[in-house]
């Protein structure tokens, strides 16, 4: 018997059984509805917390300064107590395994333009920074290293200090005053969104560290910065880059064998790979949770395929008699369970991307219907079928056929 | 052909039921020419069913041989009995056994869709078998639609769809009125006549056993008697100008 003639045949005993194989097909429905929402809504959390680790940039270090400095038992004897411009450019330059490096500091303070104004943050950084941070510049550009040497006044602003001050106007070369010094918008950040922290990554003033530590953070000591950003080549020497990191720092300190460091290495890109994977296990464990409710769903059909057997015992004698041989039966019996099984798997799909629709618009959730996780859905209701209608084809298949004729 | 179609010697099936063990062949010899007409008698429990159903190769004796066309099918597998199923006989029961969601012509159909007949092959021999019975203006009658002669005549074109080489027919008239059942035996005998089809027949009622050319009776899983019948009885033909 060809497959035409098998699924036709067990298109029509489905049909005339209509409400039983509806209900059979709502445990597959409904489980796989489930696995599709529970996928689609772990899958949307996977993809926010991927964003946000694009928005941090990749593979970056954070050094921050030692937080033990006032103990007088410390014998950084000639050291600076803090991070300075020279580590920054020799962390930048000296290590095999970094990138690039930035030092950064922040500041606070109203930006003015004509009569509005608006108090953002003032970051203060190397021209690096952007590129480290993967942040472009849709208008202008950024500021350059000479830019930086010579302490100009010049700025970026972020998308939002740009909205609030400028409107539709466009910035770039314009005077804007800030801490009442003039200084030259020279580009305009991308926008970048909400940080993993929940902040406004936009609500920003990015200008030379230099200019910031001279001309408005009014420094003590000059030459201090607030953090060095560090960029490692790539993924798989983050490790390396924090240890020559940390090895060049305690040199340049002249921090020796057995001493506290006076600073901290920080790995922003694992802290980040945490959260993923966190979201990663929370995903695994919904869909788990919803592919129970797809092996009961194959139970359903299952439990349906052996009363079905049951009741058509005479129907499969006759065919038996009449020259079916095993797996002839086995095949009708095992496509039925399938067709079942796919049915609803396929309607499952429907209600499945239906309800991630819902979800998304109602309960405001990111939800990502992924085609690999439909061809998954559909494959694994397949699997269902052949799995909890082997059985009872089986058992079909093995009757006696005189036994099967005289089955009243 | 010549030799024997059916050659059947030492035949014994023994069943168990829980611990008693009931021995419904008891070593039946016999033998089947092509194209004779073979009528089994004899009282329920006689064993004529089991006879039948190891002749159609429903089911395999406990011991002895059976040779099919000279091939011994006493070996075959349950796919190998199959198939000799479907390629060399046909049935035709009692309760006639049709698939009621089928059509008259689908039921027909059924033995070439296991055997990957192409679908227009199918219906054409189909509507011939039909056709052959009687039932032609009927094809796409369910068996609920048909009446229970209608219903054994498609079940007779079923039998005879693939050009068996014989057909076993267990008590076919056992269920319909005597017209029906002169009827019936009359499309039996023009299979027989025709084409050649070697018949045997299961039946208990004496009158029906005449229609066939020779008659087999058993008693307790034995053959008692084999005798042919001498003045072979014909259906009655329909009154002319009908």
């Amino acid at each position: 018997m060809n497959l035409y003639s098998a699924g036709k045949v067990a298109f029509r005993s489905l049909r005339a059984n209509k409400m039983r194989s509806a209900l059979t097909m709502l445990g597959m429905i409904i489980g796989v509805a489930a696995v599709i929402i529970m996928v689609a809504i772990g899958e949307g959390a996977n993809r926010r917390i991927s964003a946000q680790i694009a928005s941090v940039g990749s593979n970056l270090l954070l050094v921050l300064p030692g937080s033990t400095t006032s103990g007088g038992l410390r014998s950084g004897f000639g050291s600076a107590p803090t991070l300075t411009m020279a580590d920054a450019r020799a962390v930048g330059k000296e290590l095999s395994s970094v990138r690039a490096a930035s030092p950064a500091m922040r500041s606070s303070g109203p930006v003015v333009y004509g009569n509005q104004n608006w108090s953002t943050i003032l970051q203060g950084a190397a021209p690096e920074y952007l590129d480290m941070r993967d942040w472009k510049v849709t208008s202008g550009r950024n500021f350059t290293a000479q830019e930086m040497d010579a302490a100009s006044k010049v700025c970026l602003l972020g998308q939002t200090v740009s909205d609030y001050l400028f409107g539709t106007e466009d910035p770039v070369g314009k005077i804007v005053r800030i801490k009442r010094s003039p200084f030259t918008v020279v580009g305009i950040l991308d926008r970048k969104g909400q940080s993993p922290q929940g902040q406004d990554q936009d609500d920003v003033v990015i200008l030379p560290i230099t200019t910031l530590q001279k001309k408005l953070a009014g420094s003590a000591h000059a030459g201090v910065v607030g953090v060095i950003m560090v960029q490692a080549v790539d993924a798989d020497r983050i490790k390396e880059a924090e240890r020559q990191v940390t090895a060049l720092l305690r040199q340049r300190h002249r921090i020796g064998p057995g001493q506290d460091d006076d600073f901290s290495v920080r790995n922003l890109s694992e802290m980040l790979a945490l959260a993923e994977s966190a979201t990663r296990i929370m995903s695994l464990l919904l869909g788990g949770i919803a592919s129970v409710s797809l092996v009961v769903g194959g139970i359903g059909i299952m439990n349906i395929m052996l009363v079905s057997v049951t009741e058509r015992t005479r129907e499969i004698g006759i065919r038996m008699a009449v020259g079916a041989r095993e797996r002839d039966i086995l095949s009708q019996f095992l496509i039925e369970a399938v067709l079942l099984a796919l049915t609803g798997g396929a309607f499952g799909i429907l209600f499945g991307a239906g309800g991630a629709v819902l979800t998304s618009r109602f309960a405001g959730w990111t939800t990502v219907i992924s085609p690999a996780a439909v061809f998954l859905a559909f494959g694994f209701s397949a699997a269902v079928g052949v799995f909890f209608g082997y059985y009872p084809a089986r058992k079909a298949s093995r009757m006696d056929p005189i036994e099967a004729l005289r089955y009243e | 052909m010549g030799v024997a179609a059916i050659e059947v010697s030492g035949l014994v099936k023994t069943y168990r039921l829980g611990d008693v063990t009931v021995e419904a062949l008891k070593g039946v010899d016999l033998s089947i020419d092509a194209g004779e007409f073979l009528a089994v008698m004899g009282p329920s429990g006689s064993g004529k069913s089991t006879l039948m159903n190891i002749l159609g190769c429903l089911d395999r004796p406990t011991s002895g041989k059976y040779l099919l066309d000279g091939r011994d099918v006493g070996g075959l597998s349950r796919d190998g009995r199959a198939i000799l199923r479907r390629s060399r006989l046909g049935f035709v029961f009692q309760g006639f056994n049709l698939l009621p969601r089928l059509s008259a012509r689908e039921n027909v159909e059924l033995p070439m869709i296991y055997d990957g007949t192409p679908a227009q092959d199918r219906r054409a021999r189909a509507i011939a078998a039909l056709s052959a019975v009687g039932l032609a203006d009927r094809a796409h009658h369910l068996p609920s639609q048909l009446s229970g002669g209608q219903q054994q005549r498609v079940a007779i074109a079923r039998a005879m769809v693939n050009t068996p080489a014989m057909i076993l027919a267990d008590e076919p008239t056992g269920n319909l009125d005597s017209a029906t059942s002169e009827e019936i035996m009359g499309i039996f005998q023009r299979l027989n006549d025709e084409r050649g089809i070697t018949m045997v027949l299961v039946t208990h009622e004496p009158d029906i056993a005449l229609f066939s050319k020779r008659v087999v009776r058993f008693l307790d899983g034995r053959i008692v008697e084999d005798r042919p019948v001498p003045d072979r009885r014909r259906p009655v033909p329909r009154e002319a100008g009908g």
